[in-house]
């Protein structure tokens, strides 16, 4: 488990970070959401180290982490970069042996890796030589290398075509289910809402929720539903209903009550056939709207 | 995972320093012609020091001369036509009849008469020397410049490597993986190591080639005077370019784009070159050459200088090694703080009380 804790960090009077804390279980995929400037990229940057906190703590198994927990980690900065005149394959096994990886090791890891993210035909070529969607592919791969036991990725996603981020996703999956904590930040909250196990979102330095995404989508449930039907304009003027949105097909309400909800499907059958009537559940977009407003 | 294997880490950055730089086509190329001004500058200062040039000495007809060695006779048929050849330049003298002396002969000169040409026509007491050792001021010129050189030039090249490839990971961003990763002092520690271990095999190779130009040449004879300023002038280099090797990734580590690494090396740049200066055009002055002796920066390049000339005493290069490895920890040890703090700070220059100040 790697727990930050109380995480606070200020540039001059602007407080960038402000009592931060948050859990990431081993084995599972934890989706770090948020606006621009809202503090993701510096709180991955404290967590590896590369930055200090002004104050707040940054744990993995209960114990504070030091540089050589630190070299077992894998990291994907904001600030994408690798050597642009290296080789690809020569690259990656660079970073493995940094990380403490054996010659051998390593070089089977980066020939596996490269296979997995279809770079094996542009192993030998200087990572400048490459599309920039291969060279996001080589950045995920600098950071997965050395089989690390903790991943920290900003924005893995950004600047990957779909079938990429496909690919991706596949592989950061399988590095969970082996058992290690991942932390990922992405604005892409479709990819987020399908990936993540557990959600933390940050506005303005301040966690605003964290938990798992079933909790976080339960606590955040209203009465929802939607009604396909021929006419749904009689929605409007009905007692404790609220229309939220309207297409060709029928419209979305919010209800006040349960038994609201059964009258209006008992209105809406004595009114014509009805081809939809379903509980609408919030996505991440709508939980993320609420607690950041 | 067991304590951190620095030294593993300090050696990959080496090496791959090392590899980079011997991809890079500019290097092969500009150490190719580095050792290519080697093998020729030697082997044409020995043919040339093999063969001088023979004197001209035009002969008016009538007068009767020999066989003169390094004599090129030129035979004029009148004392007019001599001196034309001696106002144009094609003859150095010219030997006229004259009645004047018992020789029988005058020696005309354009301005002056080379003094080789007169002691020829001259009978010499014998000649002893008391100090016939004693060292030939070109000689030494040649020596200082030769060491100035070397050192200059692998300072500049080397450092300006160095301080471009610390720019480069900034520049690339590629920096923020590797401080996640390995501790910053041993990032600069392989640099450091891998560029000196370039920069000393260059040094060797480019001895080696000067070395077998003169054996070719048939100039043996330096080599046993030399050897000893030569041995001094390693030690010193080795020490004095890590010394600026340091330096020079520091002020690099203040920027972020490669255009902008002159604003803050050039301090750096001004510490090889006024003492390169200094040692070469006044290596006549005793004087300042002590003093430039035991001053870290022009150390390397004074004190086997003092060797050759044999001006310093036993313990002089200790001395002035001692000092010049001080102040060597003590820069380096300051140019690993500025550099850790200026590391991950991206975009603008950093300045130097933000790269220094304790916070």
């Amino acid at each position: 488990m790697l727990q930050a804790r109380g995480l606070t960090k200020s540039y001059g009077a602007r407080r960038v970070l402000d009592d931060v804390t948050f859990d990431v279980a081993p084995g599972r995929m934890t989706g770090f959401v948020g606006g621009n400037g809202a503090g993701k990229t510096t709180t991955m940057r404290i967590i590896l180290g590369v930055l200090d906190a002004d104050a707040g703590s940054v744990t993995l198994d209960g114990t504070p982490l030091g540089p050589d927990d630190r070299r077992r980690f894998g990291y994907m900065p904001e600030e994408r970069g690798l050597y642009p005149k290296m080789r690809l394959e020569e690259q990656l096994v660079y970073f493995a042996r940094l990380h403490g990886l054996s010659a051998p090791a390593a070089q089977s890891n980066a020939r596996d890796l490269l296979e997995r993210l279809g770079l094996t035909e542009r192993a030998g070529d200087a990572l400048e030589k490459l599309s920039l969607g291969n060279q996001q592919r080589a950045q995920i791969a600098a950071a997965l290398v050395h089989d690390p036991d903790v991943l920290v990725l900003d924005e893995p996603f950004s600047g990957l075509d779909p079938m990429a981020v496909e690919t991706v996703v596949e592989v950061l999956r399988e590095r969970a289910s082996r058992g290690i904590p991942v932390l990922f930040s992405s604005h892409q909250l479709d990819i987020v809402e399908r990936l993540c196990d557990d959600l933390v979102i940050i506005a303005d330095g301040v966690i605003r929720a964290a938990g798992p995404r079933e909790e976080l989508r339960e606590r955040h449930a209203v009465l929802r539903y939607r009604l396909d039907a021929a006419d749904t304009a009689w929605l409007d003027a009905t007692p404790g209903v609220t229309v939220v949105e309207r297409d060709a097909a029928g419209a979305e309400f919010e209800a006040d009550d349960a038994a609201t909800v059964q009258r209006v499907l008992a209105d809406a059958l004595a009114r014509g056939p009805v081809t939809d009537f379903s509980r609408r559940r919030p996505r991440l977009a709508d939980i993320f709207r609420e607690v950041v407003a | 995972m067991s304590a951190a294997p620095v030294t593993r880490i300090v050696r990959l950055v080496a090496w791959r320093e090392i590899l980079m730089r011997l991809r890079s086509v500019s290097f092969l190329v500009s150490t190719g012609i580095l050792l290519l001004v080697a093998l020729g500058s030697t082997l044409v200062g020995g043919l040339a020091a093999a063969n001088p040039e023979d004197t001209r000495v035009a002969v008016v007809a009538g007068v009767e001369v020999g066989d003169l060695p390094g004599v090129e006779q030129i035979p004029v048929p009148d004392r007019a036509a001599a001196e034309q050849l001696l106002v144009d330049g094609d003859a150095d003298v010219a030997v006229v009849a004259s009645d004047a002396t018992p020789l029988g002969i005058a020696l005309v000169g354009d301005d002056r008469v080379p003094l080789d040409v007169i002691q020829l026509f001259s009978v010499s007491p014998p000649i002893e020397l008391l100090d016939p050792d004693a060292t030939n001021p070109f000689l030494a010129y040649l020596v200082a410049l030769a060491f100035g050189l070397v050192f200059f030039i692998s300072a500049m090249t080397f450092g300006t490597t160095i301080a471009q490839s610390v720019v480069e990971e900034k520049a690339t961003r590629v920096i923020e993986l590797l401080v996640a990763a390995i501790p910053t002092r041993a990032l600069l520690t392989g640099k450091i190591l891998g560029t000196s271990v370039l920069a000393v095999a260059q040094i060797v190779l480019i001895s080696g080639v000067a070395i077998l130009g003169s054996a070719l040449s048939g100039q043996h004879s330096l080599l046993p005077d030399l050897g000893p300023a030569i041995l001094w002038f390693a030690v010193f280099f080795v020490v004095g370019f890590v010394l600026l090797a340091s330096l020079f990734a520091a002020t690099g580590a203040l920027v972020s784009r490669q255009e902008d690494i002159g604003s803050t090396t050039t301090p750096v740049t001004m510490l090889v070159m006024i003492p390169y200066f200094v040692v070469v055009f006044l290596n006549d002055n005793a004087l300042v050459v002590t003093i430039m002796s035991y001053v870290p920066f022009s150390a390397p390049i004074a004190m086997p200088l003092r060797v050759f000339l044999g001006t310093a005493e036993w313990w002089e290069p200790l001395l002035a090694l001692g000092i010049l490895v001080v102040t060597t920890v003590a820069l380096v040890a300051l140019a690993a703080r500025i550099y850790e703090r200026s590391l991950l700070k991206l975009g603008a220059r950093v300045g130097w009380r933000e790269a220094l100040s304790r916070s």
